[in-house]
């Protein structure tokens, strides 16, 4: 989801620029006329629906899935085209599984032992970046081992892999054509919104129904998440290149397939495997939802962990998770900035290719030591760090909420009474026509007449669903998640945008915020904070305010030495300088994080169905249970993907409004 | 996991189905015993389901030699395993009419292979602390005398009820509206979350109302007292809307493929055979849980403790 602003604004149209006065007066002028009409007509048209009632529209999307479900063994297309994809995709992740997690025949390990995998990995990091990353790796993996799930950890890795090699054979071609062809993009880019933005719980049953339960469904819903981002960012890669460059090439005689391969891609390289990075995240972030239909790994050791409440164990390969992305994260990142040093030919390659061919050596070397001898295929010992891990993380928790708890109630209640409750029954009272007419109205102002277009679509498309009273009381939940993450991403991100040694302690745990299974703290959430729309709210902010403060970060960092040093020489303080100089000169940071911010936090929705924030998220999760719900699951669905769109146009808008502000 | 009227209709048809199934099978047992080869056993997320498997597992691996494959999945996608042939059992299912209906009376390919031996309890229950303290909680006719007791932030100006994993139909909104009962069902979403409010109210001496059911491990911990609603009769929670009464006795069972009844795997007998108390399924349960030991260490214990029992599921 990381990526969905970041493609858009360069190639919006810029709109005329409104004097900041007028903006701010025709905001609250709507502000003030939508509270008057809400209150006025509350109670009026507000569309309720029980839980257990279903419309006729969600009845019918029932249908549609008993269609599908009885279609799949007997229509001859069906079992064909999907067998054959099922067969190709099963064969190709048992492949790499045979490879390096699971014991191939009789053997007792895979064909590769955990010793060989160690030092082919490092080798390779060091192969695409340097040796501070091959160390990384080399201590990642091993402590993978040590918390006692080496196998578990090579699953992961093995559906990850096969996940992400498919995300970037088909995002990556599909980039290209929407870097080149801008029509192209218009048409595809719904789709990625739809892929990124609808839960992945709504399309988990017809997926086994298709693909039926195996390594072949996991992957195929991971790639759905993983897709998005390798397609967005490399249609970006292509946008990013100067139009001039291809056409000096296109002048001195080459055909546009040429300039694309000489000219474009060579310089897309870098931003690409950006790309690359962020479809391994977003496939990482998969792994606990894909062991709900029984992807192997970590994530069905977190799932397991969770029937009986084990806090530990849960923590223990949740950690596992974070060290693999740490890991990818760190490799990739490295590997995108080397393509650049190597672009500008920095490097001394002759030196560099003879350790390289020394480091292919000792790895050969590895290998067939790691077939040979057991210690070296299996990994020793069961894992008395991971043991310990749990215990400590045990203890910390009970100790933890058994002397905080009547703080944390104090204040889910204070929120929930204060903010909450208030927000919740002014949007779910007030009549949808005016929350509607108001939705599209600030579209008009920060977008002009195709804005409120999109805006009208979404409106209409909630209320189609009939579930516009539920969403009404997930969006005040997921406002105030919002305006939390967003307070967070400002403070923290202008913190460790001015600070290096800040940004080296914090990073690591924003990391961990952003690829932890919330699985993982939704039971001391829950310990602390009940079984509220409060802990829901809690679990968004882990997960969104990480995104947030980078991005955030990034933007005070990227602000012109210059900039800072005039401010500095004016004789601005501290906060003087942050105010008055570093946050408007970093508007556009502040907008992209916003936004970012908001799509995470809808991200989370579902996970919120699950702790006891009703709403959209616990029909979603419902219809994933029951068989009669299926319909209203996916209809839930459809409004979270229509409530997406909007909150995300709505802050792109507003960004693009602030950046020429900005100038 | 639910229940309805209906459901005792159908369990009758299966029986009958799964006789006339096991009927064919049976006349030619001695080819039967000749190799188990391998059984899927689906693995439903509750611990109750993990002591089944871990006992049943073991028997099949250690007695029989079978390569028993465990697939994760949910509920509903295990009984879409039976058509593709991907799922051979579920050991513990809790009623799902509707999935009944469609794999076992209509498509066909499932069958019922009768109970587990483990009865299904569902109902309503406070947390312990309360009982002593508030005489007569756990009545349902004084449960508005302390509605204003268990409100919450969620509940507004109502006593708030807490529902579990969606899984689970529940009659709960039906019955409060139709006592004229002051409270409103808090769709919790999980079986995580309904358990962690029951033990921190515990805990903190918080007052507590929900949903929940027996076998159920948690119960070892927390022993909550179940709230007599009006008695279940045949029939009484026909219409979904006007029910009145409690939740009907549940008799836990287990499911089966035709085509895995059909192959004459020594598995299947076991399977079929398999059954044992609730105290049973609760001592391994509580291993696992609570003891936090292996699947196969928790069964050991208990297959060497009950060597009887198991030789009647091996049919000898």
């Amino acid at each position: 989801m990381a990526t969905t602003l970041l493609s858009k604004p360069a190639n919006e149209p810029a709109p005329v620029v409104a004097k900041k006065s007028k903006l701010s007066f025709q905001l609250s002028l709507l502000t003030g006329s939508f509270l008057f009409f809400a209150l006025l007509l509350r109670g009026i048209a507000t569309l309720p629906l029980d839980t257990s009632s279903l419309t006729s529209f969600q009845n019918w999307l029932n249908s549609v899935s008993d269609w599908i479900g009885n279609n799949r063994t007997s229509n001859p297309v069906f079992t064909f085209f999907i067998n054959v994809i099922r067969d190709f995709i099963d064969t190709f992740v048992t492949g790499i599984q045979d490879l390096i997690s699971q014991a191939v025949g009789n053997n007792a390990s895979p064909l590769l032992g955990w010793f060989g995998i160690v030092v082919m990995l490092s080798y390779l990091a060091y192969a695409v970046a340097n040796l501070r990353i091959a160390l990384l790796v080399c201590g990642g993996l091993i402590s993978l081992g040590l918390l006692g799930y080496w196998q578990e950890s090579m699953d992961t890795l093995a559906l990850t892999l096969a996940a992400v090699v498919l995300a970037l054979i088909v995002g990556i071609p599909l980039g290209i054509c929407a870097g080149l062809f801008p029509r192209f993009e218009k048409i595809i880019t719904p789709a990625l919104d739809f892929a990124q933005v609808m839960p992945t719980f709504v399309y988990l049953t017809p997926v086994t129904l298709f693909f039926l339960i195996g390594p072949a469904s996991a992957t195929i819903v991971t790639m759905v998440y993983a897709i998005p981002p390798a397609l967005r960012i490399t249609a970006v890669a292509l946008h990013e290149v100067p139009w001039s460059s291809v056409e000096a090439a296109i002048s001195m005689g080459s055909t546009r397939m040429q300039a694309l391969r000489k000219v474009q891609l060579p310089q897309a390289k870098r931003t690409i495997v950006v790309g690359i990075n962020q479809t391994i995240m977003a496939a990482l972030s998969m792994v606990t939802i894909a062991a709900l239909i029984d992807a192997p790994g970590l994530g069905r050791v977190v799932i397991r962990a969770l029937e009986s409440l084990d806090i530990g164990s849960s923590f223990q390969a949740g950690l596992g998770i974070v060290i693999l992305a740490v890991v990818l994260d760190r490799t990739t990142t490295a590997a995108a900035s080397k393509v650049d040093a190597e672009n500008s030919h920095l490097l001394d390659h002759k030196h560099h290719r003879q350790i390289l061919k020394i480091g292919a050596l000792l790895s050969l070397i590895a290998i067939i030591i790691s077939r040979i001898y057991i210690w070296a295929g299996n990994f020793p010992g069961t894992g008395v760090l991971g043991h310990d891990i749990a215990t400590y993380t045990d203890n910390a928790t009970n100790w933890f909420q058994a002397h905080f708890v009547n703080v944390t109630n104090a204040i889910t209640n204070a929120i929930s009474y204060g903010l909450l409750n208030p927000l919740q029954s002014l949007l779910t009272n007030s009549p949808w026509f005016v929350t509607g007419l108001a939705f599209v109205l600030l579209a008009a102002i920060l977008g002009g007449r195709k804005l409120a277009l999109v805006a009208t679509f979404c409106v209409l498309g909630i209320v189609g669903t009939g579930l516009w009273s539920d969403t009404m009381a997930t969006l005040a939940s997921v406002l105030v998640a919002s305006i939390a993450t967003v307070t967070i991403g400002i403070v923290v991100g202008v913190w460790i945008g001015r600070s290096k040694r800040a940004d080296q302690i914090i990073r690591p745990i924003l990391d961990a915020g952003q690829v932890l299974p919330a699985f993982v703290y939704l039971v001391p959430f829950l310990g602390l904070f009940g079984a509220t729309r409060f802990t829901a709210i809690m679990a968004a902010i882990v997960y969104a305010a990480p995104a947030s403060i980078k991005l955030m970060a990034d933007g005070i960092a990227g602000i012109p030495a210059s900039i800072s040093e005039a401010g500095i020489a004016a004789g601005s303080s501290k906060w003087q300088m942050i105010i008055k100089v570093q946050l408007p000169s970093a508007r556009r940071a502040v907008a992209l994080s916003t936004n970012q911010g908001i799509i995470y936090v809808l991200a989370m929705v579902v996970v919120g169905g699950l702790v006891g924030a009703g709403g959209l998220g616990y029909l979603v999760v419902a219809g994933f249970a029951q068989l009669n719900l299926t319909g209203k699951g996916l209809a839930a669905g459809l409004a979270i993907v229509l409530l997406g769109i909007l909150l995300d146009r709505i802050t792109q808008a507003a960004a693009v409004r602030s950046t020429l502000q900005g100038k | 996991m639910f229940k309805s009227h209906r459901f005792r209709r159908g369990a009758t048809l299966m029986l009958v189905v799964s006789a006339i199934t096991f009927a064919l099978p049976a006349a030619v047992p001695a080819q039967a015993a000749a190799s188990c080869g391998t059984v899927n056993l689906a693995d439903n997320a509750w611990v109750g389901y993990e002591a089944d498997l871990a006992v049943v597992s073991y028997v099949l691996k250690n007695s029989l030699g079978c390569k028993v494959v465990v697939k994760n999945i949910s509920e509903q996608v295990s009984w879409q395993g039976f058509p593709t042939g991907q799922v051979d059992a579920i050991l513990e299912n809790w009623g799902h009419e509707d999935l009944a209906a469609k794999y076992i009376t209509k498509q066909k390919v499932a069958v019922d292979l009768g109970s587990t031996g483990n009865n299904g309890v569902i109902g309503w229950y406070v947390v312990p602390w309360m009982v002593a303290k508030y005489p007569g909680i756990t009545n349902y006719k004084n449960l508005n005398k302390y509605a204003s007791l268990f409100k919450t932030s969620e509940s507004g100006s109502m006593g708030a009820f807490l529902d579990g994993d969606p899984s689970y139909v529940t009659n709960d909104a039906a019955i409060i509206k139709n006592l004229k009962l002051n409270y409103k069902v808090i769709f919790t979403g999980s079986e995580a979350a309904l358990i962690t409010s029951f033990r921190t109210a515990q805990a903190q001496k918080k007052p507590m109302i929900g949903y929940f059911y027996e076998p159920q491990w948690f119960l070892a911990e927390v022993p909550l007292v179940h709230v007599t609603l009006p008695k279940w009769t045949t029939g009484c929670d026909a219409n979904p809307k006007t029910v009145a009464c409690d939740y009907p006795p549940y008799p836990l069972n287990k499911v089966a493929s035709v085509k895995f009844m059909n192959s004459g795997s020594p598995a299947a007998t076991v399977i079929k055979n398999f059954k044992w108390t609730n105290a049973d399924q609760n001592s391994v349960a509580k291993s696992l849980a609570v003891g936090k030991l292996t699947d196969d260490a928790a069964a050991k214990i208990w297959v060497d403790a009950h060597p009887a029992i198991v030789k009647a599921w091996l049919g000898k």
